[in-house]
């Protein structure tokens, strides 16, 4: 799998030596800069004292535990921006709700998976970098008089006009896994998921702008212009599909329920811009395109292939991509029909 | 069941690279025998929190290396202390004995 993430600055906190050594070593081979603190006090600071972009948080420490960690995070207007994954053993699964509940970004399980462990950082360090872009974009804008008018309508800076590949996917009967399993297997499910899934949109320089349930929306080629947008967003879907069998391996392993995704791109010109309130804001898009990318994923259920793109996203691909075109479709609301086609997962 | 379950055992060094297991393997043995002593202090002295605790490290540290068997007795007794029950008859030796096996392997396997 490439790893195109920047490395970021962890502080992990355990009272545990040979927890902090293994957590740490892995991590540092991935290029990320590691410190360790043996207790909470230790590791409040550090937090106080340095620049981190993550930390890893044991729930079960003497003197000061996760808890007590967390919360003091939470409440300082500084150490809250830091995103905080909590480490536990399976039999904490109650107290990692409740750290869930209260802020903690994520949860990992000990012994740590190395493959979790990777995903989920660096979804995690992603997920910061974006946080802290939209909190500098809405500080610049954010005058008075805009401040104002967002409080009023929330805010529309930039709209334009850009060429980009969307993609929607989701989870096919995920509703039926939803009612077949406690609900911590499901968030489980579903952190797993997303953290691949936001690697591989990531790895190949997407960005993803829409959870909602099991489905998501990503944009290629904005807002950063990128030629190869089209190819971009295929060899995506690829890996998507790729880490999605990985993925269903190990829960198999585990006797936990397999998943299937179908994933749908289209090609054109929409309208992207950042949008937001003054809690939250984002990097978002509208226009034909994005309709039609959501049409062609709901496509995928009827004709069972898992990727399917629409003509425009096929030009200039890759000869070593393999296609197979499934003909004029006529999506509701469309005038004209579209050139779908399907592109072959090995 | 073995010792060291082979499988957690090469994921173990696959994560910290091969270079690290050592050191890995090197902290456990140091911090063990602590731990195990704590919980015997901890028994003498009824303190159920700290012996709890070194319960869970044990236990925590022996799922890392797939000690399953050793996993399993430290976590039977974190989970009597969790109920407040440190009416452990013999379990604590049992540990130790387990303690020695995993300890002998791992020294065997650093070599």
């Amino acid at each position: 799998m490439k790893s195109s993430h920047a490395p970021g600055n962890l502080l992990i906190v355990d009272d545990n030596r040979v927890n902090r050594i293994l957590l740490a070593r892995g991590l540092e081979q991935d290029g990320h800069t590691v410190e360790t603190a043996e207790n909470g006090k230790q590791a409040l600071e550090k937090l106080r004292a340095g620049s981190f972009d993550l930390v890893l948080l044991d729930i079960e420490m003497p003197e000061m535990n996760g808890y007590q960690v967390l919360e003091t995070c939470l409440q300082d207007s500084e150490l809250r921006n830091i995103p905080i994954i909590m480490t536990s053993s399976l039999d904490e699964i109650d107290s990692v709700v409740k750290c869930v509940e209260l802020g903690a970004e994520d949860y990992l399980n000990k012994p740590i998976n190395p493959i979790l462990l990777r995903a989920r950082v660096n979804a995690s360090l992603e997920k910061k970098r974006l946080r802290d872009e939209q909190r500098k974009l809405f500080r610049t804008f954010a005058t008075k008089e805009v401040a104002d008018e967002l409080l009023k309508s929330g805010f529309s800076l930039g709209g334009k006009y850009v060429n980009a590949s969307v993609m929607f996917a989701d989870i096919r009967s995920f509703t039926s896994i939803g009612e077949k399993q406690n609900p911590a297997d499901t968030i489980e499910l579903l952190n797993n998921y997303f953290a691949l899934m936001f690697e591989a949109i990531i790895g190949n320089n997407g960005i993803v702008n829409q959870l909602e349930g099991d489905g998501l929306m990503a944009m290629f080629g904005a807002p950063i212009p990128h030629e190869a947008h089209r190819e971009h967003a295929v060899r995506a879907a690829l890996e998507m599909i790729e880490l999605v069998k990985g993925f269903n391996v190990e829960q198999a392993a585990r006797d936990k329920v397999q998943i299937k995704i179908g994933i749908g791109i289209a090609t054109g010109r929409v309208i992207a811009w950042y949008t937001g309130t003054q809690h939250r804001a984002t990097y978002t898009c509208v226009g034909d395109t994005v309709n039609l990318a959501a049409r062609i994923e709901s496509h995928t259920k009827v004709v069972e292939r898992p990727i399917l793109i629409d003509q425009y996203t096929s030009e200039g691909l890759s000869t070593d991509i393999e296609l197979e075109s499934l003909g004029p479709i006529l999506f509701k609301g469309k005038q004209q029909p579209i050139q779908i086609l399907a592109v072959k997962s090995t | 069941m073995p010792v060291i379950d082979p499988a957690t055992f090469d994921e173990l060094k696959q994560m910290s690279g091969a270079d690290f297991i050592g050191e890995l393997i090197d902290a456990f043995l140091d911090d063990a025998p602590g731990m195990i002593q704590n919980m015997e202090s901890a028994l003498a002295n009824k303190d159920i929190e700290s012996f709890r605790r070194n319960a869970h490290s044990l236990k925590s540290n022996a799922n890392t290396f797939g000690a399953l068997e050793l996993a399993g007795l430290a976590k039977e007794l974190e989970s009597m202390a969790r109920e407040n029950n440190l009416d452990i008859g013999n379990r604590l030796e049992v540990l130790k004995e387990a303690f020695g096996k995993v300890a002998e392997e791992l020294r065997g396997m650093r070599a």
